[in-house]
Order: structure tokens, then sequence, then C-alpha cells
């Protein structure tokens, strides 16, 4: 139980320091600490990923850059991808798919890498789900 | 936006591959699906990336809460773990924004990686 409020405050700190997405830090987290299957740490990543949208989406509306409109065409736009994302998942054997999650880790580490010798500081475009959560509009 | 409204007709459409190739990889990898969202939403609606990452947020709240309900269903899901890690997770955010904005994170990006890489060797040879 405390392992798993680590995991969270340790992946959550982690994620708004150098903006790296929250899902890509809970699922090591939750397999490595919490000797959770591959399968019941991306499940579980992905309802630790609600509470942090939800604040962050909060907070960014509040500052007016959320395009309402959009969020939610492309929310329901992507029911069916996630719905057939999970059932792919589900098909695949957890080796398979913790070979795969340990590539998209290395493909993270790369791009934070690149993008820390460009010099550039700020927080990535593409990554930086939780970390917008709460930057303001600066 | 100057390309939305160059072409507003293929807005819906572009938005609908957008959300499709974001819930695959979220359903496929237990990840949220922004670093999928942000760069298209720059490169063919235009977004600002500010805007794009805010947006791309919202639209986490439905992708993560329905893959999350869809592994339920699956039996998957761990629902006290879930709990135990997002709520933390919040704060956890706060914190290292603020830190953020008040240190030179770049050897902390470089250890950071290092870091990932080695819990991706981790999870594959444990």
């Amino acid at each position: 139980m405390i392992g798993a409020v680590l995991v969270g405050l340790a992946a959550g700190v982690v994620a708004g320091l150098l903006g790296v997405g929250g899902g890509v830090l809970f699922v090591p987290g939750l397999v490595i600490f919490m000797g959770l299957t591959q399968h019941q740490a991306e499940a579980t990543s992905l309802l630790a990923i609600v509470p942090v949208a939800i604040v962050g989406t909060y907070r960014q509306d509040r500052y007016g850059n959320v395009v309402r409109s959009d969020a939610l065409l492309l929310g329901v736009m992507s029911l069916a991808g996630a719905g057939a994302g999970v059932a792919l998942a589900n098909a695949l054997s957890g080796a398979f798919l913790r070979d795969a999650f340990a590539v998209l880790m290395l493909l993270v580490a790369a791009q934070l890498i690149r993008r820390t010798l460009r010099g550039d500081g700020s927080p990535p475009a593409g990554a930086g789900e939780p970390a917008a959560a709460a930057r303001g509009p600066g | 936006m100057r390309l939305a409204a160059e072409h507003p007709h293929h807005r819906p459409l572009r938005l609908m591959v957008i959300g499709t190739l974001a819930g695959l990889f979220s359903g496929l990898f237990g990840v949220g699906g922004g670093s999928v969202m942000v760069p298209l939403l720059m490169l063919w609606l235009g977004y600002r990336e500010r805007a794009a990452t805010a947006t791309s947020l919202a639209a986490i709240v439905f992708i993560a809460g329905f893959a999350a309900a869809v592994q339920g269903l699956y039996g998957n899901v761990k629902l006290l773990d879930g709990v135990l890690v997002g709520i933390p997770a919040v704060g956890g955010v706060l914190i290292g924004t603020w830190l953020q904005q008040r240190m030179r994170s770049q050897s902390i990006a470089l250890l950071f990686a290092a870091v990932l890489v080695g819990s991706a060797v981790e999870l594959v040879v444990r």
C-alpha cells in the first residue's frame, strides 16, 4: 500500500519535473515495485492517469488553453481505437507486450536526451501531459 | 489554427484519425496517448504547443477512462493500486512542476533517461 503511494508520488514528481507522461512511469513502477503483471500494470496505469488528467484539464481550462469542442470530438473519436488497443494488448503475450513497452521507454529516454542536449530545458511538446497539468500560461 | 481555417472540412476527419491513433496507442500500452496527439494536433491542425498539450490532456480523460473500463472487463485493473498510485500522482505532478520552474533540470533529465534505460532492461531481463 505504501509502495503504491510512493510509486504514484515519485512518478508524479518526475512527470511534472521533466514533462514526460505519467503512464510511461506508472507501468514500470507497478511491474517492478508492486509485482503486477504487464497486463495488470497497463490496465491499472490507465486508471491512475484519470485523476491526473482531470486535475490537469481543470487547470489548463482555467487558462483557456483547452479547445473544448476538439477535445470532446477527440475523446469520442478515440473510444473505438482505445477499445481495439485494449483488445490487442490482451491478445498479445505479457512477454511481447513487456518488450514493446521497453522499446517505448527507450524512445522516451532518447527524446529526453535529445531535448536536453539541444539545451531546451522546458518540457517537451509530445510527452508532457501531466507536466502541462500544472503549468501556467507563463 | 491557420491550417484548420484553410481546410475546415478536413478538421473532423483529422480529429477522428488522431483520436483513433491515440486510442490504439493508449489501449495497447496503458499510457495516455499525449505523445501521439500533441505532435499531430500541431502538424495537422496548426495547434500551438500549449493548446495542443492542454486539449490532448482533456481528451486523455475520455481515452484513459474508457480504456481502463474495458481493461476492467478483462479483469486486469487493480482498483486499489490504481487509486493509491493515481491520487498521490496528482500531488507529485504539482510538486514536480513547482520544482521545474525553480531549478535547472538538464542533469536530472539525463540522469532520469539513464534510469528509464535501466528500468527498460530490468523489465525485460527480470
